[in-house]
């Protein structure tokens, strides 16, 4: 590798031609603020769009200043990162972002957790120049059910337009209009429920303002619970105990299951469940479509279309269904386990305790925006009324126990409730990319060959890669898998589908990097792989934890089935565990 | 085919054109038809002479004969006196405003006489719509010589030796760059003609590619032959349908001679050209957004490096040159680098077009030899300032150019001298301002453009200049302190030093060259709350004086706002805080009693 050697601040580096004058600086110990720019290294997106221009320094013999972030090293370059000319730029680069920001720190659901406060308050500005005469950009405010766009707060960064097109693929958001009225937004300066936004929340995930933020269902919750005649349920899913506790300061991949469950408690819920419970009963169904779909396929039925594809993540479902759908009978019709669990909740669940439907409220907490929407659509209402009312991130989950004074580390640790409160290992693992697919295969093996799985830990399936595949033998039958994790990873896959090329029987894809552990409603990560790392490996080690590891083993799953739906996939199961899936395309095309 | 004796040139420019010139040509054929002249007389619709003050211009050939101004109704007799019995038409000729003289031929007028016309070569000579008349030219041949007798690096040395720069504005060596695109590796590779001219009053690359497309193609097709590349793209705003119908049309042509497409020459080079549409935004004129907007995505600039050459569009080599910069090329071949460099300065070679615009005589469109003074160009090409005025300032290189006054007249037009004196070569607008110009006007005038075209990438030039702007306009609304001076400067030069691209860059370029070179304009209207040039409405204050008004009340039945009270035979008075400034009472007043303070 060629060499170049530099001067930064007085100091001598070498670095590998092609590094940039930022990283560079870092290498010796200058730390050179940036804004705009991300690094994402191991999801490899870098996003140095150099258009904050708060990252310039001084090169000597440059006419100009150069942004440090996109500016390669030369052989010789002399670099001064805090000389006068650089501060003066910055500092009034800075002002110039905060003369069209709105004041609104006290309210802004990014309060203490934005990059442009952090920065204002580093470089110590107190008066914005010319206030009076300031003219601010103004755009319209956008609710949709998951995500809200207040772009007066927008810096023009431009992380969440890299993270929608790059990553995702998804491409709902870009920039329009020009000079000081531009804006990110969708096609036509479309609202976002009208775009094809998949609310995967990644764009939320990487916005360093409060521009792009999550629907707060805080609120409706505390009302909620302060309502005596409402009886308020939760359910939990299996990401957000892995990280739940690095908003608390703890390291990430600590586990906090049973102090989670705890603060729930305190936090007034009457049951507290867990959603790990019908992720068993999610793999019942959608084990059984597969084995049914499988054994049809191996019979000749010509009707039959595989690879079956997982349907639990609601990131995902958007997708295919604006992006995809030639390919909507793909997918398993097994709904999400948020939903399986509302379902169940309402009906099975609020006969026990004899409460009315409209009395129980069922509350999810999730690291996931786009449950937020699952939970509004149709299909999920009964009469009006949805299954699960609404759904509450892990950040909202932390804000909440925060507000409440719980002391969150000296919590003791609780366990759910019964009977929606029981789950194996299989239902855990949910969380992370290809837990859904190894849980799958757990249960669909002993079902199909009829034998005992002796070895449950399934190591083809996990890890960080986006497009992982693997051949369980089931048998005898090779039984091939793909797993995908990001959608612009899943698009290949569908693609293959597409064009005939792809031979995976079943294929597992989860819309955010990592799975749910990576979920656009989690603690922010900032694209650090090793936080997901460790919030994986905090799910596999409850896995291991757990005495049972197959769903079909877990006996309140039994037990539900004996007494309310039946078997898997009967007419009961298929009212209320499965779903259809609707043509969105109109949206790209129409408009 | 007939053989002409008498050819009448149309001038068939957008400019012309607007004056009804096609019309006039139709007349001038319909009046040659009448008089049984078809195989005598030939009517030539050509691109634009340039001298665009005193349009629409026929030109009769073989006698030279320069009719300015000429009507559709002026056809008939052209015909009957000039073709038919060779009797010029005196009253469309030109006559000198200095000497009072008529001028029949145009190398005798001031406009011409110092003009060195190379890139404009062929506009307002030939018909643009007929390759042959540019064959006749030696159209063609410099592909030709290129092509059977030269080889890319004997090519590029040549252009390397005339001196040639890029005439988009930077002035990059053009050499240099066709050198560089050449030794980028990669099979494939681009030639992108930049035709995206978008500063405010520039007409130049429209009429090069109006008036003589041909030799653009050619100088595409030979850079394709110097870079390796077989694709040429042609990035034109589509706000010019004439200059595209001429494009295409002569592309067409070109192909059917063989002149692009396979095998050209008979060599084993081939080259193709297409369009691509600019939907006018003026950064897409900086090459890094030209190419993304050609790519189907945002025109937005990034960062350089990498440079086009190495990796422009769809990542491949791009050799990206202004229309101007090709125009010069095939004649440089064909004359040879020594004669193209023994025009110009030192470091600036060759000659450069600009469009003549303001309150100068002679508007249009001019190229001069490098190295001519300001003096030259506005006073005697220009012909001096209109209506007798004083001359103030000359706004040279648009909106990213800067201001400069008298003590710069003498300044030598070339790239480093323009830059030394605080403004910038630009791609060639050319704004003359006289005594009635208020500079902050100007300096606020052009920022405006640069606010409304601004990308919106980066900070400095999204917010920056709008805060810039805002200042202007506190100012001329007589609300400016006196920090704002201060502010204006530190905020243009940060603006200057950390923008992303060029256009930011120099976005400030006016304002800080009007605070260098009439700083009292601006303390003045700061300081006294005046507009010394009476421009800036908010700062003037109309009234009554009293020793003139006799209290005839018509100066307050024409005020629309009710701001003018007095009875009857007596002195009125204006509320100046209902006046709305809109002139109606001095316009209406005979006693001259209505002032402006």
């Amino acid at each position: 590798m060629e060499m170049v050697k530099l001067t930064i601040d007085n100091k001598q580096v070498e670095v590998p031609r092609g590094t940039t004058i930022y990283k560079a600086a870092k290498l010796v110990g200058v730390e050179i603020p940036v804004l705009c720019y991300m690094d994402l290294k191991d999801l490899n997106i870098e996003h140095k769009p150099g258009g904050c221009r708060v990252c310039v320094v001084e090169v000597e013999g440059r006419r100009n200043l150069a942004p440090s972030c996109s500016t390669e090293v030369t052989e010789g370059m002399v670099v001064k990162t805090h000389s006068i000319r650089v501060l003066n730029a910055r500092r009034t680069v800075l002002e110039l972002l905060l003369s069209d920001h709105p004041k609104e720190c006290l309210t802004c659901a990014k309060s203490g957790n934005c990059d442009l406060q952090n920065m204002a308050i580093k470089m110590g500005i107190r008066e914005i120049h010319n206030e009076d005469i300031a003219e601010m950009s103004t755009y319209r405010m956008d609710t949709s059910p998951a995500i809200i766009r207040d772009l007066n707060k927008c810096i023009m960064c431009r992380r969440c337009e890299t993270m929608c097109n790059d990553f995702q693929t998804v491409g709902a958001l870009s920039a329009i209009n020009r000079g000081f009225m531009s804006v990110v937004a969708p096609a036509f300066e479309m609202d976002l429920e009208d775009s094809v936004c998949t609310y995967c929340g990644q764009c939320v995930a990487v916005c360093p303002t409060g521009a792009l933020t999550e629907v707060d269902h805080t609120r409706q919750l505390i009302r909620d619970l302060a309502n005596p005649s409402k009886t308020v349920i939760v359910q939990t899913a299996p990401a957000v105990r892995a990280a739940l506790g690095e908003m608390f300061d703890l390291p990430a991949g600590t586990l906090v299951t049973g102090k989670m469950v705890a603060a729930l408690r305190r936090l007034g819920f009457k049951y507290v469940f867990d959603t790990d419970f019908s992720a068993d009963l999610t793999i019942m169904e959608e084990g059984t479509e597969l084995l049914d779909r499988l054994s049809r396929h191996l019979s000749g039925d010509k009707n039959v279309k595989l690879p079956i594809l997982t349907s639990c993540c609601p990131g995902w479902v958007n997708f295919f269904e604006s992006q995809f759908i030639d390919m909507l009978e793909i997918p398993s019709t097994a709904r999400s386990p948020q939903q399986m669990f509302g379902s169940i909740a309402k009906t099975y669940f609020a006969d026990k305790i004899s409460v009315k439907r409209k009395d129980l409220v069922v509350v999810s907490i999730m690291p996931c925006l786009a449950k937020k929407y699952e939970c509004t659509r149709d299909e999920f209402k009964v009469d009006g009324n949805p299954d699960v009312d609404y759904s509450v991130s892990t950040r909202e989950l932390a804000h909440l126990i925060k507000q409440a004074n719980i002391e969150f580390h000296s919590l003791p640790e609780e366990e759910f409730d019964n009977p929606l409160g029981e789950s194996t290992g299989a239902g855990v693992i949910f969380g992370a990319t290809g837990g859904v697919i190894e849980a799958a295969v757990r249960t669909a093996y002993e079902l199909f060959t009829k034998k005992k799985l002796e070895k449950v830990d399934f190591m083809e399936l996990r890890g960080m890669d986006g497009i992982r595949e693997a051949t369980i033998d089931f048998n005898g039958l090779p039984v091939k898998i793909g797993i995908a994790h990001g959608l612009g990873n899943a698009r290949k896959l569908l693609e293959d589908i597409r064009s005939g090329k792809s031979s995976y029987h079943a294929i597992e894809i989860m819309a955010c990097p990592g799975g749910c552990i990576g979920g656009g409603g989690q603690p922010l990560h900032h694209g650090n792989i090793e936080i997901l790392k460790q919030r994986t490996a905090a799910i596999y080690r409850e896995d291991a934890s757990k005495p049972i590891r197959k769903s079909h083993e877990n006996p309140y799953i039994v037990k539900l089935y004996e007494e309310f739906l039946g078997k898997p996939m009967s007419e009961k199961s298929h009212k209320l565990l499965h779903t259809h899936y609707v043509d969105k395309s109109k949206k790209i095309i129409y408009i | 085919m007939a053989d002409y004796k008498i050819h009448l040139l149309v001038c068939g420019g957008t400019g012309c054109k607007s004056s009804e010139s096609q019309i006039l040509a139709e007349h001038l054929r319909n009046e040659i038809g009448n008089q049984g002249l078809k195989d005598y007389a030939q009517v030539v619709g050509t691109g634009c002479f340039g001298f665009c003050e005193k349009g629409p211009i026929v030109k009769i050939i073989p006698d030279n004969t320069f009719y300015t101004q000429v009507k559709p109704e002026d056809a008939k007799e052209i015909v009957e006196e000039h073709i038919v019995k060779g009797r010029k038409v005196s009253r469309l000729l030109y006559k000198d405003p200095k000497t009072e003289k008529i001028i029949t031929d145009s190398k005798g007028m001031e406009f011409y006489k110092k003009q060195v016309r190379i890139a404009l070569r062929n506009c307002g000579v030939i018909d643009p719509e007929n390759i042959e008349e540019y064959i006749a030219r030696d159209g063609y041949s410099a592909l030709g010589k290129v092509l059977t007798s030269m080889t890319p690096e004997e090519t590029i040395e040549i252009i390397k030796k005339s001196g040639l720069r890029g005439r988009g504005g930077a002035g990059f060596p053009t050499g240099l760059k066709w050198e560089i695109t050449r030794q980028s590796p990669g099979k494939e590779k681009y030639v992108v003609c930049n035709a995206d001219e978008g500063d405010p009053g520039a007409f130049m690359d429209r009429s090069i590619l109006e008036g003589d497309p041909h030799s653009v193609i050619e100088a595409m097709a030979i850079n394709g032959f110097c870079t390796g590349a077989s694709n040429g793209l042609v990035y034109i705003r589509a706000e010019y349908p004439l200059a595209i119908d001429r494009l295409k049309n002569a592309i067409d042509q070109a192909r059917h001679y063989g002149l692009l497409g396979e095998k050209i020459f008979g060599t084993d080079f081939c080259f193709d050209i297409t369009l691509r549409y600019g939907a006018g935004a003026f950064v897409c004129g900086e090459e890094t957004a030209l190419i993304h907007s050609m790519e189907g995505g945002r025109g937005e600039p990034t960062m350089k490096p990498p440079f086009p050459s190495v990796k422009g569009y769809l990542g491949k080599p791009t050799n990206v040159n202004n229309v101007e910069t090709f125009a010069s090329v095939p004649v440089i071949i064909n004359k040879g680098f020594e004669w193209y460099s023994s025009i110009g300065t030192e470091k600036s070679k060759g000659t450069k077009v600009f469009a003549l615009a303001g309150k100068v005589n002679n508007v249009g469109l001019i190229e001069v030899p490098m190295g001519i003074t300001l003096r030259e160009v506005i006073f005697e090409i220009g012909g001096g300032i209109k209506n007798g005025k004083k001359f103030k300032g000359v706004q040279i290189g648009g909106p990213s150019g800067g201001c400069l006054t008298h003590k710069h007249l003498d300044v030598p037009i070339d790239y480093e001298s323009l830059v030394a004196a605080g403004a910038m070569m630009g791609s060639g607008g050319m704004i003359i301002m006289d005594e009635d110009d208020c500079m902050v006007d100007v300096a606020k005038y052009f920022l405006d453009f640069t606010v409304d075209e601004s990308c919106g990438k980066c900070t400095p030039c999204r917010v920056g200049n709008k805060r810039m702007h805002e200042l202007l306009v506190n100012i001329t609304k007589g609300n400016g302190t006196k920090d704002d001076i201060d502010r204006l400067m530190n905020l243009g030069n940060v603006i200057r030093d950390t923008s992303l691209c060029m256009l930011g860059q120099s976005a400030p370029n006016p304002v800080l060259s009007i605070i260098d070179n009439f700083r009292e304009e601006y303390e003045a209207h700061i300081a006294e709350k005046k507009c010394p040039s009476g421009v800036c409405k908010a700062l003037m204050i109309y009234e009554i004086v009293p020793e003139n008004c006799v209290g005839c009340t018509a100066c307050a039945r024409a005020c629309p706002v009710g701001a003018i009270t007095g009875e009857r035979k007596e002195i009125h008075r204006i509320d100046p805080s209902l006046c709305i400034k809109c002139g109606a009472c001095m316009d209406r007043c005979k006693f001259n009693a209505v002032i402006v303070n």
